[in-house]
């Protein structure tokens, strides 16, 4: 059995297929509604930890701290296989989610307070000055300049997101690394794993590419 | 009549330092005072605290009646007094127009077309209508600074406050900053401006006030304040500045 034959075993490839693509979109559905719950919720998170009542405050910092720390398959394990002991019992769909979306809302609340901070106390007292209230503040005059600042940081972890995705195969979830690792043991052979790979490395090289074209557009922008 | 602005004893401080010393200051309707003093002297922390982009205190200050303090009324009292700051602040990601027509839109709740229509005959009016689709980094500092006017303006304040407003320029654009600003005054708009331009200050203000270390030192008339300046303090001032 030659090398070819090893790893780029074309039958194989072509049985193992159907199941690599449906791990992938399995893969990209769990990675944007993660991203999508993470925007949403960091930024909900970034304003309460710029703007709330103190009490408020301490308890967004202390959110975003904690899950900034924990590992994030430590996370997944313990809603996976912890939650059922109190009697919350999550599919792996929704256990991975969950997890994903609790730890990119606390990076993204980060990232999203760096780029608030980041404009000119001018804007913010030209707003107040014409009258704007708090939302119509942040709608039409902070968070469009926050986010535009924010962009590369906020691809990368986009990128994290989508990556990490992949340790949802140890709460038996059917994303593209487990249906590559179960077509692997069907066959015998370890080719799906590398298609695998190479579909992850297909959705996110764009990625990564992106966020250095955004960082190079960025810094001519504000040289 | 009652003044437009009446403040009574206003205290400031930062910290320990004392900023502003029981000011006292009452500014009419269709009046254009100008704030001149050494720079510390808490002429731009006054005009601050009349829209409560500063705190303050100890004093009160009111708007037409309205007493500015923080609270549900302040967005209010603010939409009726405009400011143009040294550093222009406009909204850099939307055009010389979306900068203009914000505030009734979102404030006035205005439709869309009525503030934008508005928003376009105002920048006529400061010379602009050209550049209306610009972003502010297309345009040259005086031409931001008389877009920012107009912004000032769309709100119909009752008041405008100009922070220094031509600090921030190249000298060659200062005049068309000014002659804007001067062409408001005749036209009985009710103005508080802080500015080293003292041959502005001559031909434009019917009040001079001078300050210095947090308090009112002296005002009068122009003619009467740069000719027979009663103070010591204020001839100094005048000294050093006039004839360098």
């Amino acid at each position: 059995m030659n090398l070819l034959d090893t790893f780029f075993n074309w039958p194989v490839f072509r049985d193992a297929l159907p199941l690599l693509l449906q791990g992938l979109w399995t893969t990209i559905l769990l990675g944007a509604v993660s991203i999508l719950l993470g925007f949403v919720g960091g930024l909900v998170l970034a304003l309460v930890r710029l703007y709330g009542p103190a009490w408020l405050r301490t308890i967004t910092r202390i959110y975003i701290d904690v899950f900034r720390s924990i590992p994030l398959l430590v996370l997944l394990v313990l809603v996976y296989y912890a939650l059922p002991f109190v009697g919350i019992r999550l599919t792996s769909f929704a256990a991975a989610t969950a997890a994903l979306s609790l730890v990119s809302c606390a990076y993204t609340a980060e990232i999203m307070r760096a780029g608030i901070e980041a404009i000119p106390k001018g804007q913010f007292e030209a707003a107040d000055a014409i009258g704007l209230g708090f939302f119509s503040s942040m709608r039409d005059v902070v968070l469009p300049q926050a986010l535009r600042i924010v962009v590369p940081p906020l691809t990368s972890n986009c990128i994290n997101v989508l990556k990490d995705t992949a340790l949802a195969s140890v709460v038996a979830m059917p994303d593209l690394l487990k249906q590559a690792t179960q077509a692997q043991a069907l066959a015998a052979n370890p080719t799906p794993l590398i298609g695998a790979a190479v579909l992850y490395l297909l959705l996110l090289l764009p990625l990564v590419r992106l966020v250095g074209f955004f960082e190079a557009r960025h810094r001519a922008a504000t040289r | 009549m009652t003044a437009l602005i009446q403040i009574q004893g206003l205290c400031k401080s930062y910290g320990t330092f004392q900023a502003l010393h029981h000011i006292d200051l009452e500014v009419n309707a269709g009046e254009v005072v100008v704030v001149i003093g050494p720079s510390g002297s808490g002429k731009s922390t006054l005009i601050r605290c009349i829209n409560l982009l500063e705190d303050y205190q100890g004093g009160e200050i009111l708007v037409d009646g309205e007493k500015v303090v923080r609270g549900k009324a302040l967005a209010k009292v603010r939409a009726e007094v405009g400011m143009v700051f040294q550093s222009f602040n406009l909204f850099p990601h939307l055009t010389a127009l979306a900068n203009v027509a914000l505030g009734p839109l979102r404030v006035r709740h205005m439709p869309k077309r009525e503030a934008e229509a508005r928003a376009l005959a105002l920048l006529e009016k400061v010379g602009l209508a050209a550049h209306a689709h610009k972003l502010p980094g297309q345009l040259s500092g005086g031409q931001q600074q008389r877009v920012a006017i107009a912004r000032a303006l769309a709100m119909e304040p009752k008041v405008l406050l100009f922070d220094e407003p031509t600090s921030a320029l190249d000298p060659e654009m200062v005049g068309e900053v000014l002659d804007v600003m001067q062409n408001l005054a005749r036209t009985g708009v009710t103005m508080v401006i802080v500015t080293h331009e003292m041959g502005f200050a001559r031909r434009v203000a019917d009040r001079v006030i001078f300050m210095e270390a947090g308090r009112v030192i002296e005002q009068a008339p122009p003619a009467e304040f740069f000719s027979a300046p009663r103070e010591e303090r204020t001839q100094a001032f005048l000294q050093a500045i006039l004839h360098h």
